[in-house]
């Protein structure tokens, strides 16, 4: 079933409304990842809003699908789909990295409903991810696997075990996406540790492969679609994106990575994010 | 003590999970391509469904591990303690024991009885990087028939568990009567002039030194100290209390394991002289079993000797 355009201007206004609530997050707590929260909005926003199943009210629900955000310091924008999504309070947004909050500044699966397993020391959530995938095979479970890496993440090697392992294992039943902004802590991926190409490496490794413009709604439900049809192996979705798309105060911008912005620079962001649409 | 029979305690684990394999269909195990040598293979063979091969990728296989506990499974994970622990030590860190997932690591081919293959593959530091970590329950059994039960009770216990497991054959010291409890500590005797804490094959070992002090007239007393952690903080202080002097034994470093709990244990609460029998901070190196634990001091006549010394220890003016 393809998706409408009228779900598209639902997915593409929440995924506005959603970058709203990380910037005011971000800039409260003062600390946390700006950047690759907002470049990875769109594809959470899809997952979360069109394709995942899930209940709010029952988070342990073995028919659901699970979720693992494996560049785990883009909390920001799981809390908020969680949020939207009525896993949590939105008061509870502004708890993000304080002492005794639910919070974390990494997402931490013993306090926090709807969080699958605890992430933020990159390359180990799509090993997590196959665990899951093959407790589903073995339960004859029709729930599907989504998880989300970076890509500087690519440049750990447990990324390329995992990608074996769910090639080895035929895990058509996980769905894994890059989301490829090209910048990292030290600068641009390419110049720290080149990882391209990011689409031929994952179709070596035995995987679907689909390149998609992580900032196009139609795009992301048509591939997350297609995903669902392939059969013998996992799909990897690479999502082309900006760091820090939303607002030109971040966008393309190394320093933003774990930097939140100022009060000023949130008035400039929020007058942006209420002018349009972000995405198309 | 039966003398002439001898079990691996790595051949009683895969025993174990067989039997817990046909008792309960969430029990699944994985192995990094050395099941042949771990003994999940038995498991392998009778459940293969259930059985998965991760290759030589011992982090990925802690992490996937973790993804069939959050999807319900039980699992077992198995390679040698120098990969289990080294290796994937950040994957059992932060995807197993941060998230508190119930799931069970039973590393085999631990110590130096590894043997011929050498130091590269010669654990001595692995209860100590285990015992360090929250939430982790570390288990040392002594023989086979505590092999079988602290799998068993592994598998009813709630939270991540490392148990280590042997190589080599060694003489089974309990019988049909036993129990084994994880956070209990077995005293074989009480003694008097000392007691020895021993853990693992060091544990036969002690129960021979003591026959051998008996000669010379000294009563040690035995503990089989086969849960590191939580460890049996109550044995320990019972033990300084009457004996006054306690040598601790194991197959591992002196730094951080067994010896590091015991002294942890004794400086808080009753401080008394301290022997510890271990690996004095060095690497493991190639050779045959006996030959090994000689040549590291592991070995029933380095006990009594440390028992010797620690009564010496214990008489002098302070």
């Amino acid at each position: 079933m393809a998706v409408t355009e009228e779900q598209l201007k639902t997915l593409r206004e929440k995924a506005r409304r959603v970058r709203i609530d990380i910037l005011k997050m971000l800039t409260e707590c003062g600390s946390g990842h700006t950047g690759g929260s907002l470049s990875a909005t769109d594809i959470v926003t899809a997952l979360y809003f069109y394709k995942m199943k899930y209940d709010p009210k029952r988070p342990d629900w073995k028919e659901r699908d699970n979720f693992i955000l494996s560049k785990g310091h883009a909390a920001p924008v799981l809390y908020t789909a969680l949020a939207h999504a009525g896993f949590i309070e939105h008061a509870e947004l502004c708890t993000l990295r304080k002492l005794g909050s639910r919070l974390q500044g990494h997402p931490d699966s013993k306090y926090l409903p709807g969080v699958e397993i605890s992430t933020g020391s990159l390359g180990q959530g799509l090993s997590v991810a196959n665990g899951l995938a093959l407790a589903h095979k073995l339960d004859e479970s029709a729930s599907r696997v989504y998880a989300l890496l970076g890509d500087g993440e690519l440049q750990e090697g447990q990324v390329w075990e995992a990608a074996m392992t769910a090639a080895h294992y035929k895990l058509d039943n996980l769905c894994a996406l890059v989301d490829n902004n090209g910048l990292q802590i030290d600068g641009p991926v390419e110049k720290v540790m080149g990882v391209e190409p990011i689409t031929d490496k994952w179709r070596a490794f035995g995987w679907e492969v689909f390149d998609i413009d992580g900032h196009d709604m139609a795009a992301i439900t048509a591939a997350l679609d297609r995903a669902e049809t392939v059969k013998g192996r996992p799909t990897m979705i690479v999502c082309r994106t900006v760091k820090g798309k939303g607002s030109k105060v971040f966008e393309g911008k190394v320093e933003f990575h774990g930097t939140t912005p100022s009060k000023e620079e949130l008035d400039i962001a929020m007058k942006e994010l209420s002018e349009e649409t972000v995405c198309k | 003590m039966t003398q002439t029979q001898k079990v691996a305690t790595r051949d009683a684990y895969g025993d174990a999970l067989v039997s817990l394999g046909r008792k309960r269909n969430d029990v699944v195990v994985l192995d990094a391509d050395l099941s042949g040598s771990t003994k999940t293979s038995k498991f392998a063979k009778a459940f293969p469904a259930r059985f998965f091969n991760i290759g030589i990728a011992e982090q990925d296989m802690m992490g996937t591990a973790a993804g069939l506990a959050i999807g319900g499974k039980l699992p077992f994970v198995s390679t040698f303690a120098v990969f289990a622990t080294g290796r994937a030590w950040e994957q059992v860190r932060q995807s197993i024991c941060y998230p508190n997932l119930n799931v069970k690591i039973v590393a085999s081919h631990a110590g130096v009885t590894v043997g011929e293959d050498g130091g590269s593959h010669q654990s001595v530091e692995d209860i100590a990087v285990m015992r360090v970590i929250p939430h982790m329950t570390v288990i040392v059994p002594a023989d086979g028939v505590e092999t079988l039960q602290a799998i068993e009770a592994a598998a009813e216990h709630q939270g991540p568990c490392y148990v280590r497991t042997g190589r080599n054959k060694v003489p089974v010291i309990f019988g049909p009567d036993y129990k084994f409890r994880i956070g209990k500590a077995h005293v074989f005797n009480e003694g008097k002039d000392a007691a020895v804490i021993a853990t693992g094959i060091m544990v036969a070992e002690a129960l021979k030194a003591r026959d051998l002090l008996k000669a010379e007239g000294i009563d040690a007393g035995v503990i089989n100290m086969s849960t590191i952690k939580p460890i049996d903080t109550h044995a320990v202080l019972a033990a300084a209390k009457r004996c006054g002097a306690i040598v601790s034994a194991e197959e591992h470093s002196i730094i951080g394991g067994l010896g590091g709990a015991v002294a942890e244990a004794l400086s808080e609460s009753a401080p008394v002289p301290m022997v510890r029998i271990g690996v004095k901070d060095v690497f493991g190196t190639s050779g045959d079993q006996e030959g090994l634990l000689r040549h590291y001091g592991l070995s029933a006549v380095d006990i009594a000797a440390a028992v010797k010394e620690v009564i010496k220890k214990k008489k002098e003016p302070r």
